[in-house]
């Protein structure tokens, strides 16, 4: 392979899995925005809370990696319902500026909680053997575990866009983000929809910030750290919309990856440059509703 | 009068209520509590005057932000921008053989108001979630350019080698923080009288016209961006002499003065004291700040914890802060 | 020299508006005479609140004009159409929430007298304003509620400070989008006599469902359907005609 074809296929490689890791994290805020208008700094605490149960469990209790994930994926949206139920659901008609506040607190004591309970330092993800080295497809070999991390999340995707779309669940999901209220007037009970949405995003979130840990590294101050990226994505792609956030974070993800590799003194320059500018052009997102 | 048709003259002239209406910018002895509540401070406790001409100027930050959240009810979370600005443009002049401390801050409070009126006319003409995002990119975006210019910035370092000259000439910055205090005091006193100036006049009556009802602003033909444009501006103005001022008192700047952290902290702050009130930041950070550091000698992370469950809790039960709560007592 | 006839208040000449396949406003050709009092009804969905959008210039057109007293306006913002005097209340009440009535009021009227661009001198130094303010709450009958933020008045109070918010920017023309909507009916009394007691010089444009307030007030009645204008015409014209009952079946209408 040419030099610059195989920059390229590794750019494209690794940015798609660093887009899958956004996307994951990111989709369930996007739903639970748009369906609520509920602005939810806080999310990237549940990636981080997915994140540590993964890595505890396997480098201190030797856990097998895929129920490590399960185990993340299920607290984090059983803690995210006593989250709701508690605090969230007062808001919902409320402040911007409440709303802003109340998450901004959760941050801060989330950020404490997890120094207290597993130290400052950034956490080490120890792969399973059977996904450490490499996997040879011949023209050329990729890192297994990011490449187990691409299949997965496409894989959690097409799950997610065919459940939206065939289930049930699915429909009431996109009517109550269309129309709250037209949703309720036909008899969804929008409360329990909500709760069970944001359970499930917040579950996707564990997931995802399980599965990116070493992209996006696992330690105390994690929810401030990456929530421009999170919200870039969110606010980018369209509040409320599920393919856009997958565009947004492909974008980022490849544009991010690239740039590192490329033209390292720039940084995140361009992104932030971009996000701008597309909010700019449009600012409910490329796919948010006019 | 325009509405003469419907008006039946002569009765309304110097009633209570418009008296009540039109001296309500009238000077308050209560509003003297800050001033001799500061001058007391200076007497009675010299050894923590550095820590209190920190505060000062943290007020003045706070001052800022209430401006454009309490009154133009723009919601920011990106405020640190123009702190930051104003704190590295000070800096880097001291550090480069220019350490004129007026001169200095001027420079830093109209570098500030640059980004402020770029930014914000980029960053208001949108609303809500694309509104806070803005904000938000835009301060990660100078974060990240302070980050990369370390060879002028110092980067994660911070800056070094700050040497600030005496003030006009004569008064030097002495270790028990004597000059500082009253060079911070002096500084948010007349930011303090011009914030006020500003409120009470119909431009700021307006702004919170703008804040409670947009739609109704634009049906009354008021020139909604150009005002929010000024508001912002000027906060952000004010925010780069806070950090000006951080920046000479203290001889250091960091990346952290441009941090979400510092946006969000500062938030904070507001919302203990009251957001609106102008007073609201008089009252919100010395209560911070010196719980902060008697906190920081028992066990400095978990002040996160606490500051953290505060705003829960505020937001759930004391909204409104401090002068929210007084309201309540009041009734 | 023979005066020629005067242009109208308000004029729109082929007004139109899409939302991609959805059409609001269909080649609305309108006109609103010098003190005039007209009615625009309509069924739900008509579009009568969209043309009060587009008029005002919340809402820019697909195509068409707007005229104010025979000058085009259309392509100007909507705080240029309220120097020119177009003013407008909204259906779902838009007032400055925490705010004391007599607050509202001097908004409206310092934006008026250019006032409001003042950033240093304290509002209460302008008497006039404050008082003129005054007056006109107490020309609705709402001086006693002066100091009271309006997000505690009675509903009714709260539809009649956003009249005289919009009476403060002392406009040649005044849209009412649904004065009376959502007033109980005991207070809604109160609403139509301070409509016919409106200066006559004004040119009034009501929308309303509410039949009584209507006949009452209006001296000429457009009744639009579906994004265009159905008929035009006198009261009596209107209760009569065919068409109008037949699009509004089962609506009360005075016999």
């Amino acid at each position: 392979m040419t030099d610059a074809l195989s920059a390229a296929v590794s750019i494209g490689f690794h940015g798609l899995a660093f887009a899958m890791v956004l996307y994951l994290i990111s989709v369930g805020l996007s739903v639970t925005m748009g369906m609520m208008g509920f602005v939810n700094l806080a999310h990237g605490v549940f990636a981080m809370l997915g994140g540590y149960i993964v890595t505890s469990l396997i480098n201190r209790h030797g856990v097998p990696f895929g129920l490590a994930l399960v185990a993340a994926a299920v607290l984090t949206a059983l803690g995210s319902i006593i989250i709701e139920r508690l605090l969230y659901r007062r808001l919902y008609s409320g402040d911007e500026l409440d709303q802003v506040l109340l998450t901004m607190g959760l941050i801060f004591m989330s950020l404490a909680a997890a120094t207290y309970i597993w130290g400052a330092m950034p956490q080490p993800m120890h792969l399973p053997r059977w996904l450490s080295g490499e996997v040879d497809l011949g023209f050329r070999s990729f890192p297994a575990f990011r490449s187990f991390l691409i299949l997965c999340g496409a894989a959690l995707v097409t799950a997610l866009w065919l459940g939206l779309e065939r289930t049930r669940f699915g429909v009431r999901i996109r009517a109550a983000v269309d129309n709250l209220r037209m949703a309720q007037s036909v008899g969804i009970n929008t409360s329990r929809l909500f709760t069970l949405t944001f359970a499930l995003g917040s579950g996707l979130a564990g997931l995802g910030g399980g599965l990116g840990a070493d992209l996006l590294a696992i330690s105390p101050s994690y929810a401030l750290d990456n929530l421009v990226y999170f919200l870039i994505v969110v606010a980018v792609g369209g509040l409320g919309s599920i393919r856009g956030p997958f565009v947004a974070a492909l974008l980022i993800g490849v544009a991010d990856t690239g740039f590192k590799y490329l033209l390292p003194e720039l940084g995140a320059f361009i992104i932030y440059l971009l996000t701008m500018a597309i909010l700019l052009w449009r600012p409910r997102g490329l796919f948010g509703r006019a | 009068m325009a509405t003469e048709g419907l008006v039946r003259p002569g009765i309304s002239a110097g009633n209570g209520a418009t008296l009540a209406f039109a001296r309500r910018h009238r000077l308050h002895p209560l509003e003297a509590l800050p001033w001799v509540t500061a001058i007391a401070a200076f007497l009675l406790f010299p050894t923590y005057l550095p820590l209190g001409a920190q505060i000062l100027a943290t007020i003045l930050f706070a001052l800022s932000a209430d401006l454009v959240l309490g009154y133009a009810g723009i919601v920011t979370l990106g405020h640190a921008a123009f702190f930051g600005t104003g704190a590295y443009t000070a800096g880097i002049l001291a550090a480069n053989g220019w350490g004129e401390p007026i001169s200095g801050l001027l420079a830093g409070a109209l570098a500030s108001a640059a980004i402020g009126v770029v930014s914000g006319f980029i960053v208001l003409r949108t609303s809500g979630l694309a509104l806070l995002m803005q904000t938000l990119v835009v301060a990660t975006l100078l974060h990240e350019a302070a980050n990369r210019a370390s060879s002028i910035t110092g980067g994660d370092d911070g800056l070094q080698g700050m040497q600030v000259w005496p003030i006009f000439g004569v008064f030097r910055f002495d270790l028990f923080g004597r000059t500082a205090f009253i060079y911070c005091f002096v500084v948010l006193f007349l930011c303090w009288w011009l914030a006020r100036r500003i409120v009470h006049s119909p431009f700021g009556r307006s702004l919170t016209g703008i804040r409670e009802n947009v739609l109704r602003m634009h049906a009354i033909g008021a020139p909604v961006m150009r005002r929010r444009l000024v508001i912002y501006t000027i906060s952000a103005a004010f925010a780069g002499l806070a950090g000006a001022l951080i920046a000479q008192t203290t001889g250091f700047v960091g990346l952290g003065f441009l941090s979400l952290d510092r946006s969000g902290t500062v938030l904070i702050m507001l919302i203990i004291g009251g957001v609106g009130r102008l007073y609201g930041a008089f009252i919100g950070v010395p209560l911070y700040m010196i719980a902060q550091d008697r906190f920081s000698e028992v066990a400095p992370v978990y002040w996160y914890f606490w500051i953290g469950l505060l705003m829960v809790l505020v937001v759930v039960s004391a909204r409104g802060g401090i002068f929210g709560l007084v309201d309540r007592l009041r009734r | 020299m023979s005066e020629a006839a005067r242009s109208p208040a308000l004029e729109t000449r082929g007004l139109c508006k899409s939302f991609g396949a959805l059409q609001v406003a269909n080649s609305i050709d309108f006109r609103l005479e010098h003190g005039a009092r007209h009615a625009l009804i309509g069924p739900n969905g008509a579009g009568k609140t969209s043309f009060v959008n587009l008029v005002t210039g919340a809402l820019a057109p697909s195509a068409g004009q707007v005229l104010i007293d025979g000058t085009e306006v259309t392509d100007l913002p909507q705080s240029e159409r309220v120097k020119r005097g177009l003013a407008r209340t909204f259906q779902v009440t838009a007032l400055f929430r925490r705010l004391t009535a007599l607050e509202n009021v001097t908004l409206g009227i310092a934006e008026r007298e250019g006032v409001a661009d003042d950033l240093f001198w304290p509002s209460g130094r302008h008497q006039r304003v404050i008082e003129e303010a005054y007056a006109l709450l107490e020309s609705l009958d709402l001086a006693d509620d002066a100091l009271r933020p309006v997000n505690m008045l009675a509903y009714g109070r709260q539809r009649l400070v956003e009249i005289a918010v919009s009476l403060a920017l002392a406009p040649k023309v005044l849209l009412l989008d649904e004065p009376a909507a959502g007033v109980p009916s005991g207070e809604s009394g109160t609403i139509i006599e301070v409509i016919e007691r409106l200066p006559p010089e004004i040119a009034l444009l009501i929308i309303e469902h509410d039949m009584d307030l209507v006949f009452r007030v209006a001296q000429r009645i457009t009744v639009m359907v579906q994004g265009g204008v159905l008929v035009e015409g006198r009261p009596e014209e209107i209760a009569r005609d065919p068409e109008v009952r037949r699009v509004y079946l089962g609506e009360r209408t005075p016999s």
